[in-house]
């Protein structure tokens, strides 16, 4: 009976072991840790910021481009809102934004990835239209999607999305050319497996490691896009705090606030630097060969 | 080889078409009336109507695409919205600063980048090869505009070096020009030299790694030639195909540099014109900047054979 009663010991010894194995993760994996914990770090404040991050859109005439203080943290910009406010609710708009393109982009590359990889018809028609789009640099890309339609964070998820699925497709075709021909995909095609459940049993799980990889890396570039386009005033509507419109807002006051510019600006250079080092982090574990995306 | 050229011209052709085909449809294809959006949210149901009329929308889609593809294979981009000039004879008027800032960050930044990826290989685990690493993670990853506003706080602003936005015409002097090129260079280039530098450390380590470079240092050639005759010269079709890959880089990155540094080129032209909805000079921009790309692309597959004999096709 007594084998059913963890020995004391043993639980702490497995405790230990697993505090261990995080430690072991954590000094092989330091760039997934460090850009993981960031991230997460982020992700949390901006969930919380009704809680504690204060007002964001109230305007202060008397109170204009303080520096920081006890009261503002990170002091005050041209219309005496609080920079620290605006900083930790721009947060939410940037992740948003990267979250839900790298989601779609992988979703809609992955599917026409796997069309074109199989079905060779499809392959040449699809590839040339990819090459095409693929042409436009992305942020123009952006920019002219943007200004088409009225401006919301739904139309510039989409705006970004569209430049970045063909590399999704580049990718999920090359693995699925590299896999079809594989001994047990012809099996499963003689042992008259539907089309469909080839697909996704024995050629989607091949994608997925570099799939999570690219998925960062779209992540990243995704908020830098939004951040440009919000800079440039084609992104989300300057109501709403992004760290691209505050820094657009506060260009003209660089000499005498330049808390306005650099809060927004340090804010998204670290999340962006979180979420390379996970995708460089994660590259590295899943696929040392996986080179990195242009 | 002379029908790899031809076979590699006409999918050029052919991509130039399909990116004509997508900037055509941006307008077309977007929600609602393109003569509404290009006259703006308070245009009366004549002046939609008019622009209607200039613009041709009552002729079948197909029709449209011909007449515009036609137009543009003579030079004609349309007419901008706006100030009513042709859209061709804006971009000219803008090119110069444009192309002064691309190619001047092109050159320095492929220069560095290549130094600094040769010698990170040769010194590689040293103090060079971690600093290019930290370099290259922080180009990945702060915003050019960021990167330009703590530029001009530094340079212009604090220690007053050096003049803080705008752009000087070259025939106005060399300094001046230069001078203005600076730190808006510096800005736009830093992603391209981290991703070049990256490239080129990782292709020198392959080729480092070969039995003929031992040869070569067995028999005593020197350092300064082992490097840069045996070594980068193998290395270089990677290092020449992201050199082409990250023009894209740059032609994005103008379009932001030249807003932070208020130079008046083609980046501004089109950011000027998302505000006004200048519909056809958005795409007469992203047309252009499009086959720049692609035009860059032909011309790094086409040297490959030179730089790699090797490579026959």
């Amino acid at each position: 009976m007594s084998t059913l009663v963890a020995e004391p010991a043993l639980v702490a010894a497995s405790k230990r072991s697993r505090g261990a194995q995080l430690r072991r993760f954590a000094r092989r994996n330091p760039t997934i840790v460090a850009g993981g914990i960031i991230l997460g770090l982020v992700a949390l404040l901006a969930i919380l910021a009704p809680l504690f991050a204060g007002d964001a859109v109230t305007m202060r005439p008397a109170m204009r481009l303080r520096p920081p203080s006890a009261q503002d943290w990170l002091g005050t910009d041209h219309l005496g809102r609080d920079v620290f406010a605006r900083m930790i609710y721009g947060a939410q708009v940037s992740l948003i934004v990267g979250l839900a393109v790298a989601a779609v982009s992988i979703v809609v590359g992955t599917f026409i990835g796997l069309m074109a990889g199989y079905f060779r018809k499809v392959d040449a028609v699809v590839m040339r239209l990819m090459d095409g789009l693929m042409s436009i640099p992305a942020i123009l890309l952006a920019i002219a999607l943007v200004a088409l339609t009225r401006t919301s964070v739904s139309t510039v998820i989409i705006a970004i999305t569209i430049p970045e699925v063909p590399r999704v497709v580049r990718l999920v075709r090359a693995v699925v050319l590299g896999v079809r021909e594989a001994p047990y995909v012809e099996a499963a095609i003689s042992g008259g497996t539907p089309t469909w459940k080839i697909l996704l049993r024995h050629i989607l799980p091949s994608t997925i490691a570099p799939l999570i990889v690219q998925a960062t890396y779209i992540c990243a570039s995704a908020i830098l896009i939004e951040a440009a386009l919000s800079f440039l005033g084609a992104g989300t509507p300057p109501e709403i705090p992004t760290w691209g419109n505050m820094i657009a807002q506060s260009r003209l006051f660089l000499s005498r606030a330049p808390w306005t510019i650099f809060a927004p600006g340090i804010a998204l250079a670290l999340v962006v630097l979180a979420v390379n080092l996970l995708g460089d982090g994660l590259r590295d574990r899943l696929d040392p060969r996986l080179a990195r995306r242009m | 080889m002379g029908s790899y050229i031809l076979r590699r011209l006409a999918s050029t052709v052919l991509v130039m078409g399909i990116v004509a085909v997508f900037v055509f449809l941006l307008l077309h294809l977007s929600p609602g009336d393109p003569a509404a959006i290009i006259a703006g949210d308070n245009a009366t149901s004549d002046q939609i109507a008019a622009i209607r009329r200039q613009l041709g929308l009552d002729d079948a889609l197909p029709i449209q695409f011909f007449r515009w593809v036609f137009a543009v294979l003579h030079g004609d981009l349309g007419i901008s919205i706006f100030s009513n000039e042709p859209v061709l004879k804006l971009i000219g008027q803008r090119v110069e600063p444009t192309l002064s800032l691309a190619l001047t960050t092109l050159i320095v930044a492929v220069t560095l980048a290549v130094s600094f990826g040769v010698i990170a290989a040769w010194k590689v685990g040293s103090w060079i090869d971690r600093l290019l690493m930290v370099v290259s993670v922080i180009g990945f990853s702060v915003p050019v505009f960021v990167v330009g506003y703590m530029l001009i706080y530094v340079f212009s602003i604090t220690l007053r070096w050096l003049p803080v936005q705008g752009y000087s015409p070259i025939d106005q002097g060399l300094w001046p020009w230069f001078e203005r090129l600076i730190l808006p260079s510096i800005a736009l280039g830093l992603a391209y030299v981290a991703l070049i530098a990256r490239i080129t450390r990782t292709a020198m380590l392959d080729v480092l790694a070969e039995d003929y470079i031992r040869t070569a240092r067995a028999k005593g050639v020197a350092t300064r030639s082992m490097l840069l005759k045996h070594a980068l010269k193998n290395a270089g079709v990677p290092i020449v195909t992201v050199i082409g890959i990250g023009v894209a880089l740059l032609i994005g990155g103008v379009v932001i540099t030249e807003t932070v540094f208020n130079i008046p080129g083609v980046g501004r032209l089109v950011v000027d014109a998302i505000s006004k909805r200048d519909y056809p000079i958005i795409q007469g921009v992203i047309l252009i900047f499009s086959g720049v790309y692609v035009l860059v692309n032909l011309a790094v597959d086409l040297s490959y054979t030179l730089l790699d004999p090797r490579i026959r096709y």
